[in-house]
């Protein structure tokens, strides 16, 4: 039990499938094409700028209506009984089982022309095109990565103290009070860990672009892949790039929860 | 807290956000009983797509790599990772503080920056030691991005387990094996558990490791259906997701009778 031996296989396997896989990317990113080193990758990758700002433009609605519709959602969940709890949370999990490519493609399905959702609404006399713009894409991450913002909040949630909200009512606050003052910066770190496990991912993502969003549409995601066939060096230097943005951003987080926790 | 009825404003939001989890699913479901192969019209009621699902080799062959690996990629992970959060917490300080963070590294970083480094490495690889990427390569990156989890379900239930309790089986005369299985991994199971079922969910849900890894010929569901859906849909994808969804939902309550039962056997002793 004391030995730290058997981590051994899993610390060898990490050097080979996680740090040399990143040093390559490293690697290439500062090689031409005829494997000399250069700057030539990142030059080309400044053409992708406004992908890259598009991309964390979408990422940011996405996390914004997640963390919208998922904080009421898990505050009421606590609210629930124990047993209804453990159902709803692997109702909302559920859809998440499905594989990704698949939850893209119903909503392809209900959002194409002439299509359930373009039905019902010409019903009450709306016409219109629903899938290849902005807003289907933010509709399709928010349908990915929704259960992401809701677990982590409701799980902080669920382990306030209840003994602090009934000190508060004894203390004479009302309803709203407990909110502000006990329940909300207590569920912060929740709801940092939720932003991180939807902004990450959704900045990140390809496909769901390519299938719901319209030409301008094109994710940051989108272009690593296609670049990657013929431009492995460029390709590299996008990646590291995405890389640095998120480190970036997870260390932000970190310092924001840290203080919201000392505070 | 008082746990109260939910109201019905709460019943409204509630209703409203699973009409939206699960209004997608429904549609696909009810156009897999489409006789049209249109998913805009409906032409009548058939079982058809069904019946070409299960003879479309294609398709019954890549849901059985895609189970294979996701199978494997599990349990190899489970081993792998339980060995690791075991050893790693041994560890102190420093030392400890770059093994989790490294560990942790396939989980934060982007998918697609993880596959498209991995396929670096295996095309160099597959260069120098003459081999082509397929099933193994993407077993190997399955396995990657399983093990975090399993280190991170584990690690939690080890640093509660009481130490003395091992001492104490090893005084009663055990020799370390015993101990070890009868202690260590008795304590460790419910955490190895859940480890190894998120590792087999996230197997089976992943698009863009396998795509970057996946080589020339081989195929999963995964990568079947990013192929159809960028070339041509047949309505065998709603088919086959709806049955998908009935899996899933038989699996989540096989698991729920288990665990009551599990509950119920804890409660009598």
């Amino acid at each position: 039990m004391k030995s730290k031996k058997l981590s051994i296989p899993y610390i060898a396997w990490m050097v080979v499938f996680t740090m040399i896989p990143i040093v390559m990317i490293g690697l290439t990113a500062f090689r031409d094409k005829a494997g000399g080193f250069s700057l030539e990758p990142f030059t080309k990758a400044w053409d992708y700028r406004f992908v890259f700002l598009k991309s964390l433009w979408i990422a940011l609605l996405s996390t914004v209506i997640c963390l919208i519709l998922a904080y009421p959602l898990a505050y009421l969940l606590t609210k629930m009984k124990k047993s209804t709890q453990k159902t709803v949370q692997l109702l909302i999990m559920v859809p998440m089982w499905m594989n990704f490519l698949l939850r893209i493609y119903a909503w392809k399905i209900l959002l194409q022309k002439n299509g359930p959702l373009d039905m019902a609404l010409s019903l009450l006399g709306i016409h219109g095109s629903y899938i290849g713009n902005t807003a289907a894409v933010v509709v399709g991450m928010v349908y990915e990565y929704l259960p992401f913002m809701v677990l982590p909040i409701f799980t902080v949630m669920s382990k306030i103290d209840g003994g602090l909200i009934e000190a508060a009512q004894d203390l004479g606050s009302n309803n709203l009070a407990v909110f502000k003052k006990v329940i909300f910066p207590l569920s912060i770190p929740g709801v940092i860990s939720g932003i991180t496990m939807v902004f990450v991912p959704s900045a990140s993502t390809f496909l769901v672009a390519e299938h719901l969003g319209g030409k301008d549409d094109v994710m940051i995601g989108d272009v690593i892949d296609k670049i990657f066939l013929n431009d492995q060096n460029t390709g590299s230097a996008i990646s590291l790039i995405l890389m640095v943005f998120i480190l970036i951003f997870l260390i932000l987080m970190n310092l924001f929860g840290d203080e919201e926790a000392l505070a | 807290m008082n746990k109260k009825k939910p109201g019905l404003p709460s019943k409204i939001y509630f209703g409203l956000i699973f009409f939206f989890l699960y209004m997608p699913i429904a549609v696909m479901i009810f156009m897999s009983f489409n006789s049209g192969r249109n998913s805009t019209v409906w032409k009548g009621f058939s079982l058809k797509w069904y019946g070409e699902l299960f003879k479309s080799k294609e398709l019954m062959n890549a849901l059985g790599n895609t189970l294979l690996i996701a199978l494997l990629a599990s349990v190899f992970a489970t081993i792998l990772g339980t060995a690791a959060a075991i050893g790693i917490n041994n560890f102190r300080g420093k030392s400890r503080a770059v093994i989790q963070n490294v560990s942790n590294l396939p989980i934060i970083s982007p998918d697609i920056v993880m596959g498209v480094s991995l396929m670096l490495l295996f095309s160099f690889l597959g260069v120098l030691l003459h081999f082509e990427m397929g099933f193994w390569t993407v077993l190997l990156s399955h396995i990657c991005f399983c093990v975090p989890f399993v280190v991170l379900n584990v690690m939690p239930r080890l640093r509660r387990m009481d130490q003395s309790v091992y001492d104490a089986a090893l005084d009663l005369g055990c020799n370390q094996w015993q101990a070890f299985c009868k202690v260590v991994l008795h304590e460790l199971l419910p955490g190895i558990f859940s480890g190894m079922l998120m590792s087999f969910t996230y197997s089976m849900d992943d698009v863009v490791i396998t795509h970057f890894t996946q080589g020339a010929s081989f195929n999963n569901l995964s990568t079947k259906i990013f192929e159809m859906l960028r070339r041509q849909v047949r309505p065998t994808i709603n088919a086959l997701s709806a049955l998908l969804f009935v899996a899933i939902i038989v699996i989540l309550i096989l698991i729920n009778i288990f665990d009551r039962r599990a509950e119920k056997r804890e409660a009598r002793r």
